[in-house]
């Protein structure tokens, strides 16, 4: 396996075999247990699946496939249990069967995450590939949807209600022309003018008024909920009658730990005074108060980490390669 | 630190370890419960924290027929973590029979809506389009939209994904603004999402005669920013996985408690599920930073004595 110059993998880069001997090793390690689990893999498709119960029972050879019942003029996906049910009864029915774009999304996605998984190994082609793929259909279809839901029905629809649902969109229910529309409209075409050396100072004009609209917006919305809300808050009493005698305490307890935070690390962000004595000291109890913050969010970081590669595992693991059913799709 | 891997202390040598090994030890740890809970399909309890049990019960506690808000602020790449509390708000919406109004602000949104309901209402033929729920789909603008609802959701959306004009739903009879609905829920990733409906939809109407009453759902990342919102300008918060799988026992003990003999369908448990893998990827992590902080002063100690 080639090396690729400047990428995290390279030996010698942190966390990673200094020695080029140990990198050769490792690669050949890995290879070596990917041509085992691959070898796994095709035994057992050789073997089957066994989908169904009792006399019903049908054997699958494969990954990732998906069933489908035609119901009215779509289809839609059932478990291969009901595939086993219906071939049983009657071997040449077309009502329930394997719905071959589907299987290939299947494949198509569990590929796509072993690709993505793979720079975990190092940085490769085949990462680079899925990238560009997730990257492409991405800005492809938020680009499409703004298209259609903002361009065609937000301001063609309104400039030219007839011709719009004439030719691009049936379902539009406006009648007359607002002629309000051409104001945006006017300020998109300007802004294009970024893309001209010669006229990029007129696209400077819409985006003032992007930039004025959304400062005035956020600064009343922050003012009003992140400083005055907030501060209502330090007004609440510091004793919480709960329901329980437990409760009242620790109720009371984290009122008063709320507010000797904020007092704290304001202490900790007050520069006007030198951090000695008392101020000092409260300075120093901010900075835990931080450090804590900061340990908590990490740990709800590792959380949302933890729960998209469990999310990806149980996809592999169900939807692809059948070693387990916890929804009952098979 | 050692030059040589024969001779060198076993702190050197974790101090070197290929961090490939911690890969490995991380998928290992995440991939064997899910192996471990889809055979047995064995959960581990919930203890519900305040938060979640306050977005339980601001649902819980209104009427039948309610008309509850839902915005879905995210795309697939947050599904893992939001998508079962989607789920879960939405089923236990629909099994109060609140009246359900989906939307969403992120381009990518408007299939993680259809998928949503089909999962949930796809065998509730009682709760028909229209009538009982609805979907507004995607409308860009960020805040801006927000601010247009506010004074008239028919300014954000004239039309609903159907290109049915509002004013014909009859779900959305005698809506006008957006503090008409009796709840709003977002369960979002980021921007624009939960923090910006809190401050541009729900904070204006706390002084007014009707406050909006606000559930919001958040990523991991996201939920220590919306932590100080709660309680006095949001009912409850779902954070991250956790919060879904609390929110799914609650939900799950109640229809246990409405009937006992009821069979909890294993797609309402996948939040659940993903507890027993958090367990052991959390022990993990614990446990590798506890080893890294030995090895560094280890190390340390190993170089002052020499």
């Amino acid at each position: 396996m080639s090396q690729f110059p400047g990428t995290s993998g390279t030996p010698g880069a942190p966390g990673m075999p200094a020695d080029p001997a140990v990198a050769r090793r490792a690669n050949r390690l890995m290879i070596a247990v990917l041509a085992v689990i691959a070898a796994l893999l095709v035994v057992r498709a050789w073997v089957g699946t066994e989908v169904g119960s009792g006399a019903d029972a049908q054997v699958v050879h494969g990954y990732g496939m998906v069933f489908v019942e035609q119901q009215g003029a779509g289809h839609v996906q059932v478990p291969a249990a009901e595939w086993a049910q219906a071939v049983a009864a009657d071997p040449a029915q077309q009502r329930v069967m394997v719905s071959w774009p589907r299987t290939v999304g299947v494949w198509a996605a569990a590929l796509l995450t072993l690709a993505v998984l793979s720079f975990l190994w190092r940085d490769n082609p085949v990462y680079k590939l899925a990238e560009s793929v997730v990257v492409g259909v991405s800005a492809g279809y938020v680009m499409s949807t703004a298209v259609w839901s903002s361009l065609v029905n937000q301001v063609f629809g309104k400039l030219a209600p007839g011709l719009t649902k004439a030719y691009l969109s049936p379902g539009l229910t406006t009648t007359e022309s607002d002629w309000w529309a051409l104001v945006p409209l006017g300020l998109g075409m300007l802004l294009l003018c970024r893309l001209s050396a010669r006229l990029s100072w007129v696209g400077m004009f819409p985006l003032a008024f992007v930039v004025g609209v959304f400062s005035g917006w956020r600064f009343v919305q922050y003012v009003e909920s992140d400083l005055l809300a907030q501060v209502a808050t330090m007004f609440d009493p510091l004793y919480v009658a709960g329901p329980t005698a437990a409760a009242t305490v620790g109720g009371t307890l984290c009122a008063v730990l709320v507010l000797v935070g904020v007092l704290t690390v304001l202490a900790y962000f007050f520069f006007s005074l030198e951090h000695k004595g008392p101020v000092g000291g409260a300075a120093r109890i901010g900075v835990w108060y931080l450090m804590i913050t900061f340990g908590a969010s990490f740990g709800f970081t590792v959380m949302g980490r933890i729960a998209l590669l469990a999310a990806r595992c149980e996809f592999l693991f169900d939807d692809w390669l059948w070693l387990i059913d916890p929804a009952g799709k098979h | 630190m050692a030059t040589h891997a024969g001779h060198a202390s076993i702190f050197a040598r974790l101090d070197r370890i290929d961090r490939r090994w911690i890969f490995l030890a991380m998928f290992v740890a995440v991939a064997a419960p899910i192996l471990w809970v889809g055979v047995t399909g064995k959960t581990f309890p919930e203890a519900p924290t305040p938060a979640v049990q306050g977005a339980f019960d601001a649902v819980e506690s209104l009427p039948s027929g309610a008309r509850v808000l839902v915005s879905m602020d995210f795309d697939p790449a947050s599904a893992g973590e939001l998508q079962p509390m989607a789920t879960a708000i939405v089923r236990h919406c629909a099994l109060r029979g609140h009246r359900i109004c989906t939307m969403t602000l992120w381009p990518a949104g408007g299939p993680i809506i259809d998928g949503t309901m089909q999962d949930v209402l796809g065998d509730r033929p009682d709760y028909r389009y229209g009538e009982h729920w609805v979907n507004l789909g995607y409308r860009a603008g960020f805040e801006g939209v927000m601010k247009q609802m506010n004074s008239r959701v028919s300014l954000a959306y004239a039309t609903d994904v159907r290109q049915t004009p509002l004013e014909r739903i009859p779900m959305l009879e005698g809506i006008t603004g957006i503090a008409d609905f009796d709840l709003l829920v977002s369960i979002s990733a980021g921007y624009a999402g939960a923090k910006e409906w809190v401050q541009y939809s729900v904070s204006p109407t706390l002084t007014g005669s009707k406050p909006l009453r606000f559930v919001a759902g958040s990523t991991g990342v996201q939920t220590p920013q919306l932590i100080p919102y709660y309680p006095n300008q949001m009912a409850g918060i779902l954070g991250a996985i956790k919060g879904a799988a609390e929110y799914e026992y609650l939900v799950n003990e109640a229809v246990r408690k409405a009937d006992p003999s009821a069979i909890v369908p294993a797609k309402f448990q996948e939040a659940q599920r993903r507890m027993a893998p958090q367990l052991f990827g959390h022990v993990l992590m614990v446990a590798l930073i506890v080893l890294g902080n030995v090895v560094f002063f280890g190390l340390r100690n190993r170089e002052a004595r020499a």
